[in-house]
This record gives structure tokens, C-alpha cells and sequence, in this order.
């Protein structure tokens, strides 16, 4: 009834060409964005952002570089968790080194560190393909966490091994360190998250982007037709460790405040950012963000399902939702293999047609 | 002889065994993956799952005793009985013929046909599905699992080598006896697909699906069955590494160690697996000896992936795996 492109008409090229063609579609987009800048920072408090807010919008932005990787180029990677690693220690390295310059640059500087380090481990894409490529890059995963585990110049030779995020601001404002208020974390992060989230659409749905799934769809295929694979390739790792390594830069300064790699960036969040690409469909800018939003919502959800509600021990819960993530992960693949972002695509069909379904 | 020289004799020697048990994981994988084209990342958790349920059945466990005390709010823990520990064997190996049953039931029978990487995921979830299972039935805390093996140094071998080079080496008996029955397995494991029906059967689906099906082939079955041996070769594996080190979580990530093995070995070929986990055991074992002081020790967590991922850059499809032939 009102979500249709009836009577509206595109009158020049960019018009045609802009990201939201469908005039409720483009509404919907500036009420979200109305609504996460200048309603959420002014009723969020403490717990909504540590537990859902900030968590889900830097993950986006993890879910956001894997997605090119995986869901547009096709390159199957787990060392995500690693790669997070990158940014965070490239993070805190500028930030004690150069306290006086602005954090907002520290973290697209490690954003740019983290590719050329995933750009590195992306060359053997060009000889190894699917599976054989997915456990090469275990090989970085391992050995990113082994080299900031034991090279002490990595984390300051503290004595703890861990790195703490020191005290910066932006505008006045303070961003890390513990005595940040619940709305700055938001904010910094969704500046982040709306920023990547653009630059990632329009990189995917112009002449790169075209490449990269030319490449995902078939990789001979695409070389024959004039598609450089290297380059492709290449360009696919980057771009994607630069988001990855964005969201583990604020990961580590704004949501963690001190990390050890092991625990903070082990393969286990390789497997939370896959799953995440998997359940919200793989290449599609939305589905990074429902993904993101799902896996970060379920273990509260079971959480106060298991706990809250019933009464039963922590860990039983967190077994259970080993369970209920795999079990979520295999159902999607067999009933819904392009995920939520495809679910979404059917209730926009469906709701075109509505109320008159003939 | 020099000290070092002997010292070295003695870490590859540990090395050939580890590697005999990381083999004994990669034969899980090329088994599934030459019959079905499934790579099964979830073997080195069916190994977890194998050697919990093990456990729980010599230990006369209650399966799911967490759960149901927290929703009945009951006391139950053990049925207070001690199963022998070959019987406990067999009903495990019961336990994982079920399992494999119920994955192709639920699992693979539905994704017939799709892409192998949505396989792979797949078997990322099985895995967590699997893990979380193993938890809930037996708890999650380190078990030990002592089903009668020798263990501790091996006297004959620190006497022997004593006498010969005035330095004894330290052989521990279970690595023995893990390879005397990782040889036993390859043998059966060879002699079952060369001279049973029901082996040549899996050869043939091995080699090609369809043709296998117009012959009369029930390609359940088969994947049924082979899963079945999968998990049997799960078991051995659980069995011999949770006699080593506890059954605890941390196999599922030293069967992750497999992975490697079966690139260098490549995917395909039974001889690959084990060639690829002698280099491997060998190779990590002599690389924390050599230049693990140097760099801060711990090497073993990479190096085997490392090697495996330069080792493909010059040769993608691995030691004896299949040349790789790419159509349009």
C-alpha cells in the first residue's frame, strides 16, 4: 500500500543511480539514521550500550569487512579474529605513541596497517582457492595471536601482557579509558558504522564491487572476460581489513578498554564474525547489520531466557547457546541461504503487492 | 655421539608420534571428503564427542544430568556402575553410528548438490552443535580417560639407547601404542575398501557419484556408513589423545592441527594424511627445538599451518592430492 515506486519518477541520472531508489525506502533510511543520532544517544544509559549498542555497531563494521571478503569476492577467510587483533594492537601502539594526535586518525591509521597486513596474507589467494585458502588463513590466525602474544614491544612490555586503552577525547569529549560516559562510546561507533556502512555500499555496487563478485561467481569466468584476479583479489583483502581492522581498533579502545589477544581476538571471534555473515546473508550490506544485530542480541536473549527467566546455571546457558548458534547456522544454510538480508528482499516483495496480493 | 645430535634423534622420534596421532584426525577428514566432497571441519570435535561419550559410559555418567537437574531440580549425577572398557567402546561406536545417521538425516541430505564452501559452514555449525551437545550430556569439565593403555617412559628403549649411547631416550609407551594401532587402523581401514562389497561400493562413490548411483549404489547408505567410520576413526583418535592429555576442550583444537596436515598430504589420498602428519609432527617438534628458544617458545601453535600455507603456494594441491584442473 505505501511501499511501492508507483509515481516515482527519476529525472536525471544520479536520481536513477542513488543508493535508495524507492522513495520509502530512502525515508526509512534518514528516520533510522534520525533515530540512532538523535533519539538512542539521549535514552541510552550503561548497560544497553556494553551489552547490545556498542558490541552490535562494531561488529557491523567487522561484519561489513568479512562480507566483501566472503560474500562479494567469494575468498573464505577465519582469521578474523586475528585481523581485529591487528587493528586493536595497531591502535593502542599509535595512541601511546602519539598521544597528542586525535584518536579518530589512530584508528583509520590502524584501519590502513590492518590492510597492508591482511593484504599480505591475502597473496596466497591467488594460487589457493575455497577451503584450501579458509585453512591458510588459520595460519594468520594463529600466528597474528602467537606474535602479539610473545613479541613484548607489541603491548609496551606490560607486565600483565595486556594492552589498556589510555584516556583520549574528541572535541572535549572523552572516547576511551574508564571514565567514558555510555553516549560518547555510542556515537564515536555509530560515526564509524554510518561512514563504513556508505563507503562499503558504494564501493560493492560500482565498477569494484562488479569485479569482486565477477570473481566470487567465477573466478576463470571473470579472468577470461578481462577481470585482473590479482588485482580483484587483492583489492578485496584490502578493503576488507580495513573495516576489520577498524572495528577491532574500536573494539579494543571503546568497548574493551584492555584486551589479551588470546581472549579478545582468538578464532573463536573468527567463527562469531563468519556466523554473523552467514545468518544475516552473504553479500549484502544489510544483512552485515542484521547479522551483526542477531548474533549480538541471541546470547542476551538466551541469557535472560535460560537465566533470568528459568533459574538455570550460567554455564548450562552458554552451552545451550553453542547449540542454538550452530543448530541457527545449519538451518539458514539449508532453508535460507542467502540469510536475513534475503527474508528482508522476500517482505519487500510481498509488501509491494500488499493488501491486494492478485 | 654429540648431545645435541641426540637430542634431536629424540625430538623427531616424539615428532614421528605426535604425527602418527594428528594422521590418525586427517584420515577422519579424507575419508568423508573423497566420498562426499564434505569438508568436515567437525571431525576434530566428533573426537571430543567420541572420547567424552567414552567417558561418560565407563564412568557410568547420566547423560544430560546438568539439564535435567536444572529443570526438575533433582540430585543426579551417576548411575553408580562401571562399564568395561571394551564394552564402553562398542556402545560408543553405537552412539556415533547414530550420530552419523542423524547428520545425514537432518543435514546433508538437504544440502545435496549445493557449493562445497556452504558444506564447509555447515560443518562449522555441526561442530558448535556438537561441542555444545558433548557439554550439556557429560559437563564440561577435564575428564581423564584411562581405558588400560601403558603409559609413562618406555624402559626398555631409555635402557637400551643408554647403553648404546650413553643417553637414554624418552619414549613415552602410548605414543607405542598409538602408532602400533594407527598402523592397524590404515590396514583395516585399506583392507575394508579393497576386499569388502561395501568398501569397493564407497570406492566407486569416491570416484564419481553419479555413476555410482546408475550402477544400483544407495548413496545414503554409503554416506551413512562413512560417516559411521568417520566417527569410528574419531573414536580411536579421541581415545589416544585423551589418554594423552585429559578429555578436555582444547582436542578439538589440536584436531584442528589436521587441517594442515591434510593440505600438505592432500585432500585426497589416505597415504597423503599420513606422510602430511609425520612432516608435520616432525617438522613442529624440530622447528620449537631449534629456533623456538630463540623466539620465545610456543612455536607449535603456527608453525604446522605456516608451513602448510607455503608449502601450497608452490604446490596447491598438496603432496599426492589430485592435480587440480580448472574449467570454465
Amino acid at each position: 500500500m505505501f511501499y511501492r515506486e508507483s509515481g516515482d519518477f527519476s529525472t536525471t541520472y544520479p536520481e536513477d543511480s542513488q543508493t535508495f531508489p524507492i522513495r520509502f525506502d530512502r525515508y526509512r533510511y534518514y528516520v533510522v539514521l534520525a533515530v540512532a543520532f538523535l533519539v538512542i544517544p539521549f535514552i541510552i544509559n550503561d548497560y544497553w550500550a556494553n551489552a547490545v549498542f556498542v558490541p552490535f555497531l562494531i561488529y557491523a563494521i567487522a561484519a561489513i569487512g568479512l562480507n566483501i571478503l566472503t560474500g562479494y569476492c567469494g575468498q573464505v577467510s577465519l582469521g578474523t579474529g586475528a585481523f581485529m587483533a591487528v587493528g586493536a594492537y595497531s591502535c593502542y601502539k599509535l595512541m601511546t605513541a602519539f598521544p597528542e594526535i586525535s584518536i579518530v586518525i589512530h584508528v583509520i591509521l590502524s584501519g590502513g596497517i590492518t590492510a597492508a597486513v591482511v593484504t599480505l596474507f591475502g597473496l596466497p589467494s591467488l594460487r589457493i582457492k575455497g577451503f584450501y585458502l579458509a585453512v591458510a588463513t588459520l595460519a594468520a590466525q594463529f600466528f597474528l595471536v602467537w606474535l602479539f602474544n610473545k613479541v613484548g614491544w607489541f603491548y609496551n612490555y606490560s607486565a600483565s601482557g595486556q594492552i589498556s586503552a589510555p584516556e583520549r577525547s574528541v572535541f572535549g569529549i572523552i572516547v576511551t579509558g574508564p571514565n567514558t560516559e555510555a553516549w560518547a562510546k555510542y556515537l564515536i561507533c555509530l560515526v564509524f558504522v554510518t561512514l563504513c556502512a556508505i563507503i562499503a555500499r558504494n564501493l560493492t555496487r560500482g565498477s569494484m564491487g562488479r569485479r569482486w563478485m565477477a570473481i566470487r561467481d567465477m573466478d576463470i569466468a571473470a579472468e577470461i572476460i578481462g577481470v585482473n584476479p590479482m588485482g580483484a583479489k587483492l583489492t578485496a583483502f584490502m578493503v576488507s581489513g580495513f573495516f576489520v581492522g577498524i572495528a577491532g581498533a574500536l573494539f579494543f579502545s571503546v568497548y574493551l578498554g584492555a584486551a589479551e589477544v588470546g581472549e579478545s581476538f582468538g578464532i573463536d571471534k573468527s567463527f562469531l564474525v563468519l556466523f554473523m555473515i552467514i545468518i544475516g546473508g552473504l553479500g549484502s550490506i544489510f544483512g552485515s547489520f542484521a547479522g551483526a544485530a542477531f548474533m549480538v542480541l541471541l546470547p542476551v536473549f538466551l541469557k535472560n531466557v535460560f537465566v533470568g527467566g528459568l533459574g538455570w546455571p550460567t554455564d548450562l546457558a552458554a552451552h545451550l547457546q553453542f547449540i542454538v548458534s550452530g543448530g541457527l547456522i545449519i538451518m539458514f544454510l539449508i532453508m535460507e541461504p542467502h540469510g536475513l538480508a534475503q527474508l528482508w528482499r522476500l517482505a519487500k516483495e510481498k509488501l509491494r503487492l500488499w493488501p491486494f496480493p492478485h | 655421539m654429540p648431545d645435541q645430535f641426540l637430542f634431536a634423534m629424540e625430538v623427531i622420534l616424539n615428532g614421528l608420534m605426535a604425527g602418527v596421532l594428528y594422521a590418525l584426525v586427517a584420515l577422519g577428514f579424507v575419508l568423508i571428503y573423497k566420498a562426499s566432497g564434505i569438508f568436515n571441519y567437525a571431525q576434530g570435535v566428533m573426537a571430543l564427542f567420541a572420547a567424552l561419550t567414552l567417558v561418560g559410559i565407563m564412568e557410568g555418567q547420566v547423560p544430560f544430568s546438568h539439564l535435567i537437574n536444572a529443570i526438575f531440580g533433582t540430585e543426579i549425577h551417576h548411575f553408580g556402575w562401571h562399564v568395561p572398557a571394551l564394552l564402553a567402546i562398542a556402545m560408543t561406536m553405537v552412539v556415533m553410528v547414530g550420530l552419523a545417521w542423524a547428520v545425514q538425516k537432518f543435514i546433508f541430505r538437504h544440502l545435496v548438490n549445493q557449493e562445497p564452501i556452504l558444506l564447509f559452514m555447515a560443518t562449522i555449525g555441526l561442530a558448535f552443535v556438537m561441542e555444545g551437545i558433548g557439554d550439556i550430556m557429560w559437563g564440561a569439565e577435564i575428564k581423564k580417560l584411562d581405558i588400560g593403555l601403558p603409559q609413562g617412559i618406555n624402559d626398555w628403549i631409555d635402557v637400551t639407547t643408554f647403553e648404546a649411547f650413553g643417553y637414554g631416550f624418552f619414549i613415552d609407551n602410548l605414543d607405542i601404542s598409538a602408532t602400533i594401532v594407527a598402523i592397524i587402523l590404515v590396514g583395516a581401514l585399506i583392507a575394508f575398501s579393497q576386499y569388502t562389497k561395501q568398501g569397493r561400493a564407497l570406492r566407486a562413490v569416491a570416484d564419481d557419484h553419479q555413476a555410482a548411483l546408475s550402477v544400483g549404489i544407495s548413496l545414503n547408505f554409503i554416506w551413512i556408513l562413512v560417516w559411521s567410520i568417520a566417527g569410528f576413526v574419531a573414536l580411536v583418535a579421541g581415545i589416544m589423545w585423551g589418554a594423552k592429555s585429559g578429555v578436555q576442550f582444547s582436542l578439538s583444537l589440536i584436531a584442528l592441527k589436521a587441517l594442515p596436515v591434510l593440505m600438505l598430504g592432500g585432500f585426497t589420498s589416505i597415504p597423503g594424511a599420513i606422510v602430511g602428519g609425520l612432516i608435520i609432527g616432525v617438522g613442529e617438534k624440530l622447528f620449537e627445538f631449534l629456533i623456538g628458544p630463540m623466539v620465545g617458545g610456543a612455536t607449535e601453535n603456527w608453525f604446522a599451518y605456516v608451513l602448510a600455507l607455503i608449502f601450497l603456494v608452490f604446490r596447491p594441491q598438496g603432496l599426492f592430492g589430485e592435480k587440480i584442473i580448472e574449467r570454465v
